[in-house]
C-alpha cells in the first residue's frame, strides 16, 4: 500500500512537470492528435473548440437534418471518455496567438499557456463576393451553426417554399438531398457544363446529373450566380442567374462553392499564412512549436501528387496520427500512402483509389464501363505505354481498400487488376456481381482476352 | 427526366392519400379487435360445464357443484365478470380439500388457465355465430389498412436507397408519444396473453374455424398468437421488401425468416397436432426452447413412439451439433437473423425501431452480465429437472424443481422474452429480448466470438466515424467504434443482420464468412497513412 501511495505520488509530480500541448480545433485532426499522445506519453493535453463541447463526425451532420441520426449519434465517443484519457475540454474562441509568450488570448479576455501548440482549426465555406451574400436565409454547410441556422432557415416547405444551391462540389449535392429529404424544391446552379467535372471523368458526371435530375433536384448546368435579392428584411428573396437574368424566388440560398482555410484570426500573429497555414512536411510552421493539420494545412507543395491543401476526413486524421508521433519524440514527417476517398452523391455510393483525374493526362488512358440501369459505373486510370495501373473511380460497387492499395502498391498491370477483380469486390452478400460483364467489356475494347479469377481468400489475406 | 418528376409530383398526394386511407383503416381494424373482448355474452349451460369436468378430469365433487351454483343458467355479459365467478368457486373448492387434506381433489392449475376452458365453452354471440366476417372487419381490416399505408412507399421513398428520411422526426420512431400508446398496446396485450388468457376468449372464436382447418381442434390463445405473430411478420415483411429492394442480402433474408416462422414455427406443428403427433417447431433449439427436458416434454416425447423419439435426438442434436458447426461457418446470422421466430419478428414488426438500443459501454456491461445470467439459470433449471426426472425426487442441490421452472417460465419465458422482449420494441428498440436474454444467443454468441470465420470486414481507411452503423445496430454494437479504427467487428452479440453495411455511406462494412487467420486485427494506424509508421508502431507494440 505505502508503495502503492509513492508510486501514485510521483505519477502526479511526473504528470505536473509534462508539456502542455494545447489543440486548436476538435475535429478529426485535433482529436487524433489528441489520441495518439495520450497513448504515447503522459503530457497534459487540452483541446479548445468554439463550435461544440465535444468532437462530432462533421461528415454526419447532413444525416442530422434529414432525421437519420441526432447530433449525440454523430459523437464517435462517449462523454466520459475525455476525462477518462484526462485530455482536457475548452470550449472558448481563440483571438489572437502569442506565440513570443506561448500563450492564447480568448475573446473572453482569459489566456492559457502553452509549451507546443497545434493549429486544427478546419474550414470555413467560400464567399466569392456575390451581390448580396450576407443577406440573411443565405448560409454555407460546414459547422453545427450552419446546421442550427439550416433548421431556423429551412424547417419545412412551408417556411422555405424554394432554396437556391450554389457551386456543385461534394457540399452542394449534400446540401440539396438535405433540402430534398423535407420536400424543399431545390434549384442547384452548377459552374461548370456536369456536375463536378472538374474532378470526375464525363461519362461518371454525365451519370451524376442523370441521378440528381431523377431525385428531382433542378439541376442547371453552366450557370452562375450573378446576385441575391433582399427583401424589406434583409432577408433572400430571390437569386439573379447571371448568364440568363432570370430571377428564381426562394427564402434559403445555400453557399457551397467549396471551403477555404479557417485563419482569419490568425492574420497578424506572425505565422506564415498563404491559402492555409503553410507547413513542412514535419507539419510545423514558419514558428517553433507550432503545427498545423488538417484542412487548415498547407503543404509548400504537394506531397505524392496531392493538392498542397487536402480539406478530407481521412487526410486530417493522418496528420494527427503523425504529428502526435512527432509531438512525442519520433520525428516523423507526413507521408500519406496511396490517394484514396469515397463519398456518396444522394443514392449512389463512390469510391476511388489511386489516381483518376477528369481527363487522362498525357500518356493515359480511360477505361470505361457503365450498368445499363445507370446507377453503376467504373473508371480504370492506365500508363498507355507500360499498362500500368494508376486508378480508379468505382460509382455503385463497392471495392476493398487493401486489395487495391496493395496493387498500387506492387504497380500492377491493369491486365492483373481485371484478371483478380473478383478480389476486390467489397458489396454486401448475394449482390450481382459485375466483374464479368466489366472484363468482357475490357476484352472487347482492347481486343484482349483476360479471364476472370475466382475470388481467392488465400491472395485477399496474404501480406505484400 | 423531367416528364418523369411531373409524374412524380402528380402521384405523391394520391399515394399520400392511399397511405392515410390505410392507417384509417388499419385504425379501425385495431379498434374492432380490442373492442371484441367486450362484445358477445356468455353462458354455462349444465352440458357444457359436465362436457368441461371429465375433460379435464376434475374428481372435486364440491367444485362441481360449486361451479354449477355459481355459472349455470347466468348470462355474464364479459369474460372477465364470469371468470371472477369461476376462479372464486375454483379458490373456495381447494380451501375445503385443502383444509381436508384430500390433495388430489385439488385443483393445481393456474386458476386463468382453468377458467379459460370454461369460459371457451360458455361464449356465444357474434363472434361465434359469425366468425367469418369478424375475421374481415379486425385481421382483415388490419391487413388491408396496413398494405394501403406501407405500398404507396414503393412511390414515397423515392428511387431504391436508404431512406431513413424522418425517422428522428417523427413521434412513432422517435420515442414520442405514438412510441409509448404502442407500447401500452404489446405491453397490456402480452399481459393478457400470459397472465388472463381467460380474458381474450372472444378472439380465440374469430380464429375458431381457420384452427379447425388446420388441427381439427379449436383455437387457443396460443393459436391467436401464432397466427397474429404470422400475419404481422408477412404484412411487415412486405415493408422491408420495399425498403431493403436495392439489397439483396436483406431481400434473402427477410424471406428466410418468413419461411421459417410461417412453416416450421407454425404450419408444422399445427399439422403434427391434427395427426395427432406432439406439435413441434423444428428450427426451436434449446435453451430458447427452455421447456424441452421438462417432465412433461419428455413424457409427451417417451409416449409417442418414432416421431417422439426423433424429435427427442433431433433437439438434441439441433443443440449439440447442428447449432456451434452453423455458427461456426457462418456466424449466430443463420439462427438469429435468418431462422428464429423471435428474431423474424424482430427484423420485420421491430425494423423501425432498430436505432432504440442503447450503445454505451454501461448497456454493454449490462447485456454481458445479464444473457450470460440467464443462460446459467437456464443450464441450472434443466439439470435439476433431468435429474429429478431420473431420480424421482422432486429437488437437487436444495433447488426444488418445479419452484425453478416455474420461476424460470414467469420471469423469463413471459415477463423477459415476452412482455420485456416485445412490448419495450417502441422504446429500447427491437432486440432488448435477443441482446440482454436470450440464452441460446448467449451460446451461440460464445462461439461466434471465439470460433467462427464470420466477421464483419471494416474497409480500411475509408470510415468517416458519421455514425449510421451504430445508431441502426439493433444489438447496440457500437460498430463506428471498431470501423473508425480499421478493425473488423468480432462481437458476440453480432446477429449479422446486415443493416450496419446497408446504411453505410462509404462502402466501409462487409459481412463475411472467410478465414480465421486475420479475422481480429488490432490495428493503431490505419490504413493509408506512411507503410513506415504503420511498421513503427505495430512493431513497437509487439516488442
Amino acid at each position: 500500500m505505502q508503495l502503492f501511495l509513492a508510486f501514485a505520488k510521483a505519477k502526479t509530480t511526473t504528470h505536473l512537470m509534462e508539456e502542455h500541448i494545447v489543440i486548436i480545433g476538435n475535429g478529426i485532426s485535433g482529436v487524433t492528435t489528441a489520441r495518439h499522445i495520450r497513448k504515447l506519453s503522459d503530457k497534459k493535453i487540452t483541446i479548445i473548440s468554439a463550435e461544440t463541447d465535444h468532437f462530432f463526425s462533421r461528415t454526419a451532420l447532413m444525416y442530422i437534418y434529414m432525421g437519420h441520426m441526432k447530433y449525440e449519434h454523430t459523437k464517435p465517443y462517449e462523454d466520459y471518455f475525455w476525462k477518462k484519457n484526462r485530455i482536457d475540454l475548452k470550449r472558448a474562441f481563440v483571438q489572437i496567438v502569442d506565440h513570443a509568450n506561448k500563450q492564447l488570448q480568448f475573446a473572453d479576455g482569459t489566456s492559457m499557456a502553452y509549451d507546443k501548440l497545434v493549429l486544427a482549426v478546419g474550414s470555413k465555406p467560400n464567399k466569392f463576393g456575390w451581390p448580396g451574400q450576407d443577406l440573411k436565409g443565405v448560409q454555407g454547410m460546414y459547422s453545427k451553426q450552419d446546421l442550427d441556422l439550416l433548421e431556423k432557415n429551412a424547417p419545412d416547405n412551408k417556411t422555405c417554399n424554394r432554396a437556391v444551391i450554389v457551386g456543385g462540389g461534394l457540399i452542394g449535392i449534400e446540401l440539396a438531398e438535405m433540402l430534398h429529404s423535407r420536400d424543399i424544391p431545390v434549384t442547384f446552379l452548377v459552374r461548370e457544363s456536369s456536375f463536378w467535372s472538374g474532378v470526375l471523368p464525363e461519362g461518371e458526371s454525365a451519370m451524376l446529373n442523370r441521378h440528381i435530375k431523377n431525385n428531382h433536384i433542378d439541376l442547371r448546368l453552366n450557370t452562375n450566380l450573378k446576385e441575391i435579392l433582399s427583401d424589406e428584411n434583409g432577408h433572400a428573396r430571390a437569386v439573379v442567374i447571371a448568364e440568363t437574368g432570370e430571377e428564381l424566388p426562394c427564402t434559403v440560398v445555400g453557399l457551397t462553392a467549396g471551403v477555404s482555410p479557417n485563419i482569419d484570426f490568425l492574420k497578424d500573429s506572425g505565422i506564415e499564412l498563404g491559402r492555409g497555414i503553410k507547413v513542412n512536411p514535419m507539419l510545423e510552421t514558419n514558428i517553433p512549436d507550432i503545427y498545423a493539420i488538417g484542412d487548415c494545412a498547407e503543404q509548400h507543395e504537394g506531397i505524392n501528387g496531392r493538392r498542397p491543401i487536402e480539406a478530407v476526413w481521412y487526410t486530417g486524421r493522418m496528420m494527427g496520427e503523425t504529428l502526435a508521433q512527432t509531438i512525442c519524440g519520433n520525428p516523423l514527417p507526413y507521408n500519406p500512402g496511396h490517394w484514396f476517398n469515397s463519398a456518396k452523391f444522394i443514392d449512389i455510393e463512390y469510391q476511388t483509389y489511386g489516381w483518376v483525374y477528369s481527363k487522362p493526362r498525357e500518356g493515359e488512358t480511360h477505361f470505361h464501363w457503365k450498368h445499363e440501369d445507370d446507377t453503376k459505373c467504373i473508371t480504370i486510370n492506365t500508363e498507355t505505354a507500360t499498362g500500368k495501373f494508376i486508378g480508379i473511380n468505382n460509382f455503385g460497387i463497392r471495392m476493398r481498400h487493401e486489395i487495391f492499395d496493395r496493387w498500387l502498391t506492387e504497380e500492377r498491370s491493369t491486365d492483373y487488376v481485371m484478371e483478380h477483380l473478383k478480389d476486390a469486390n467489397f458489396d454486401p452478400e448475394f449482390y450481382t456481381l459485375f466483374e464479368k460483364d466489366i472484363v468482357a467489356h475490357y476484352n472487347k475494347t482492347y481486343n484482349k482476352d483476360i479471364r476472370v479469377k475466382s475470388k481467392s481468400w488465400a491472395r485477399i489475406f496474404s501480406r505484400a | 427526366m423531367y416528364a418523369f418528376a411531373k409524374a412524380y409530383s402528380t402521384k405523391t398526394p394520391t399515394m399520400k392519400a392511399i397511405k392515410y386511407t390505410g392507417l384509417l383503416i388499419f385504425l379501425t381494424g385495431l379498434a374492432i379487435f380490442t373492442a371484441s373482448l367486450f362484445l358477445g355474452s356468455f353462458e354455462l349451460t349444465q352440458e357444457n360445464l359436465d362436457t368441461f369436468t371429465q375433460e379435464k378430469g376434475i374428481e372435486s365433487e364440491v367444485l362441481k357443484t360449486k361451479l354449477t351454483e355459481r355459472l349455470v343458467g347466468k348470462e355474464y355479459g364479459t369474460s372477465f365478470e364470469m371468470s371472477s365467478g369461476i376462479i372464486t368457486a375454483l379458490e373456495e373448492a381447494n380451501a375445503v380439500h385443502k383444509e381436508k387434506q384430500e390433495w388430489d381433489k385439488v385443483v393445481w392449475e393456474k386458476p386463468h388457465s382453468f377458467s379459460f376452458g370454461i369460459v371457451k365453452k360458455a361464449g356465444k354471440g357474434i363472434l361465434k355465430d359469425n366468425p367469418g366476417m369478424m375475421w374481415f372487419l379486425t385481421f382483415g381490416l388490419g391487413i388491408l389498412g396496413a398494405l394501403l399505408f406501407i405500398l404507396p412507399n414503393y412511390v414515397l421513398l423515392g428511387p431504391a436507397g436508404i431512406k431513413n428520411n424522418g425517422i428522428y422526426h417523427q413521434s412513432s420512431t422517435n420515442r414520442g408519444l405514438i412510441a409509448w400508446l404502442v407500447l401500452v398496446y404489446l405491453v397490456s396485450f402480452y399481459l393478457l396473453l400470459y397472465f388472463r388468457a381467460d380474458y381474450v376468449v372472444n378472439w380465440t372464436f374469430i380464429l375458431d374455424p381457420i384452427s379447425r382447418a388446420l388441427n381439427g381442434g379449436e383455437a387457443s390463445q396460443w393459436f391467436v398468437y401464432g397466427f397474429l405473430y404470422c400475419t404481422i411478420m408477412v404484412t411487415m415483411a412486405v415493408r422491408m421488401y420495399i425498403k431493403y429492394r436495392h439489397n439483396k442480402y436483406q431481400m434473402i433474408r427477410t424471406t428466410s425468416v418468413l419461411f421459417f416462422q410461417i412453416v416450421f414455427a407454425f404450419l408444422i406443428p399445427e399439422i403434427m397436432t391434427s395427426l395427432n403427433m406432439p406439435g413441434y417447431d423444428f428450427k426451436n433449439a434449446f435453451p430458447l426452447d427452455y421447456d424441452f427436458f421438462f417432465e412433461w416434454n419428455l413424457d409427451t416425447l417417451t409416449e409417442s413412439g418414432a416421431i417422439g423419439l426423433f424429435i427427442l435426438v433431433w433437439g438434441i442434436v439441433l443443440t449439440l451439433i447442428i447449432v456451434p458447426v452453423m455458427v461456426y461457418f457462418f456466424g449466430k446470422r443463420w439462427y438469429c437473423s435468418w431462422v428464429c421466430g423471435c428474431g423474424g419478428l424482430a427484423e420485420t414488426l421491430g425494423d423501425p425501431y432498430r436505432q432504440h438500443s442503447n450503445k454505451t459501454m454501461k448497456a454493454w456491461k449490462l447485456e454481458r452480465w445479464l444473457i450470460h445470467s440467464v443462460l446459467v439459470f437456464s443450464l441450472v433449471m434443466t439439470l435439476v429437472t433431468l435429474y429429478c426426472y431420473f431420480s424421482g425426487t422432486d429437488a437437487f442441490l436444495g433447488i426444488k424443481s418445479q419452484w425453478i421452472k416455474d420461476t424460470y417460465s414467469f420471469l423469463i419465458g413471459a415477463w423477459f422474452a415476452g412482455v420485456i422482449g416485445t412490448g419495450f420494441y417502441p422504446i429500447f428498440g427491437n432486440r432488448v429480448w435477443c441482446r440482454f436474454g436470450c440464452p441460446l444467443a448467449a451460446y451461440l454468441g460464445l462461439v461466434q466470438r471465439f470460433k467462427s470465420r464470420f466477421r464483419i470486414t471494416t474497409n480500411g481507411g475509408q470510415c468517416i466515424s458519421c455514425g449510421n452503423c451504430s445508431t441502426y445496430c439493433e444489438q447496440g454494437i457500437d460498430v463506428r467504434a471498431y470501423a473508425q479504427k480499421g478493425e473488423n467487428i468480432i462481437r458476440s452479440s453480432c446477429v449479422g443482420c446486415g443493416i450496419c453495411s446497408a446504411v453505410c455511406p462509404r462502402g466501409v462494412l462487409k459481412l463475411e464468412n472467410g478465414p480465421l487467420d486475420g479475422r481480429i486485427n488490432p490495428t493503431d494506424v490505419l490504413l493509408g497513412n506512411d507503410v513506415d509508421l504503420m511498421d513503427y508502431v505495430n512493431n513497437k507494440k509487439s516488442s
